[in-house]
């Protein structure tokens, strides 16, 4: 079982690898929507200091959200997740695995430019761990809530926009986790509450969303 | 007697067409009383004077809003563990009425603010949520309007009916933590303890006439369905 599941994530990262492009321009998407906050709102310096984790968090909820839509479309064009549908190992263990190779590939990318951003938004060097950390917990709760979108999603017209619709509202709590872990951290009162419940949600989605993601699956596959 | 007689769409398709008319007329009385006892029964308020009668619309609204998402939700669950065509419809005829509840609670919300708050729109966390709400019932309707085969409509819509109900006390207690964080005292709404008595039965009775209103509307809804899907 773990050995599919090991299996799945490593092709899903080779075959990332061979197309780097697109794993770069997710990223150049994150780092682009950051750089134009400041041209919008203007440069002053506590005004950026105060909207910096709402809008690192932001970009990079739609960043990681933008790259879902080639989550399982490449699998379902070419028939390998028919194949995988079909195969020994347990659906969900597959679709875990596909959540897992996404947020690599989309979620921890984000995470550890994140301090670079954070530069360039004047917040406080303190601040970057406590940063980073949220996206590394908050990330992969949206790989693993974004792909039951991406599943329920595969192969019909205007995918895209009405993933967005179906999975932002879902996407609501980390949001607010991750942004107020380091809001709190800055007002001095330590973000660890919203880290453990930030973690607490990663441990709910890992257990939960690969049963619905596996179901969305059979279900437009069928 | 045999409940799951009607859990047929041939058979449900007559049963929702007597059934229909009989709601329709006692949400009609209902909403007659509910609006008489409101309007020029209950007291004036002795804070916020007369405005506070669109009481008698938005919170009746509010609650249906969320109660419809429940109802929704359980349908959704039953026709994916029994997989009944019915549950599906049922689902499916439900989410514009629960949409428009959320969406005349927001309006409502937002006319009452305006005198009182003397502001349109707040971050509050009840208006937050449900917001949120409403989002979630578009992108139900949306998924479901995307899809052509009927059967996958159903079961997708059904999936996430049940990711969204299970995901709505996570979101409401967010939203509430993320308000408590942010807002300050801004805005609070404490509602006396008690209410006067006439105040509380023209409510109660609005409540139950978009009770009785979702329930007509829905049977009719789902007569549509059933027919746009040939099977009756």
């Amino acid at each position: 079982m773990l050995d599919a599941a090991f299996c799945v994530v490593r092709r899903d990262l080779l075959l990332a690898w061979r197309r780097k492009s697109d794993v770069a321009t997710a990223l150049l998407f994150f780092v682009i929507v950051t750089s134009l906050f400041p041209l919008g709102v203007g440069a002053e310096p506590t005004l950026l200091r105060a909207i910096a984790p709402g809008v690192i968090w932001v970009a990079a909820l739609l960043s990681s959200m933008l790259s879902l839509s080639r989550l399982f479309a490449a699998d379902h064009a070419d028939g390998t997740l028919e194949q995988m549908l079909l195969g020994a190992a347990p659906l969900g263990v597959v679709a875990a695995a596909k959540a897992a190779a996404h947020w690599i590939v989309a979620g921890l990318p984000l995470a550890l430019i994140a301090p670079c951003i954070a530069l360039q938004y004047d917040l406080q060097a303190a601040l970057w761990p406590v940063l980073a950390l949220s996206l590394l917990l908050g990330t992969p709760v949206l790989s693993l809530i974004g792909a039951i979108g991406a599943a329920l999603t595969l192969g019909l017209r205007g995918g895209g926009i009405l993933l967005s619709l179906l999975v932002l509202p879902l996407y609501v709590p980390v949001l607010i986790l991750g942004a107020g872990s380091v809001d709190m951290a800055s007002a001095g009162m330590g973000g660890e509450g919203q880290l453990l419940l930030l973690a607490a949600l990663l441990v709910a989605a890992g257990a939960f969303a690969p049963w619905a993601i596996a179901a969305a699956l059979r279900i437009s596959m069928e | 007697m045999n409940w799951f007689w009607y859990a047929s769409p041939q058979t449900f398709y007559p049963l929702a067409g007597r059934m229909a008319p009989w709601f329709a007329g006692a949400a009609a009385l209902l909403a007659v009383a509910g609006l008489y006892i409101g309007f020029f029964v209950a007291p004036t308020d002795a804070q916020q004077g007369e405005v506070y009668r669109i009481i008698f619309i938005h919170v009746p609204a509010a609650w249906l809003s969320m109660f419809i998402y429940v109802v929704m939700a359980f349908w959704a669950a039953l026709g994916l563990a029994f997989n009944t065509r019915l549950s599906g419809m049922m689902a499916n005829a439900l989410a514009p009425t629960g949409a428009l509840f959320t969406f005349i609670a927001l309006w409502t919300g937002s006319l009452w603010g305006r005198p009182t708050w003397g502001t349109y729109w707040v971050w509050d966390a009840r208006l937050t949520s449900e917001l949120v709400l409403l989002f979630l019932y578009l992108g139900f309707i949306a998924l479901q309007a995307a899809i052509d085969d009927p059967r996958r409509a159903d079961r997708a819509g059904a999936l996430l009916a049940i990711v969204g109900g299970v995901n709505i006390p996570i979101i409401h207690y967010s939203v509430v933590w993320w308000n408590t964080l942010h807002q300050g005292a801004s805005v609070s709404v404490t509602k006396g303890a008690s209410m006067q008595s006439q105040m509380l039965s023209a409510m109660l009775l609005m409540a139950l006439a978009f009770w009785m209103y979702s329930i007509a509307v829905s049977l009719v809804r789902v007569r549509c369905v059933i027919r746009e899907r040939g099977e009756a």
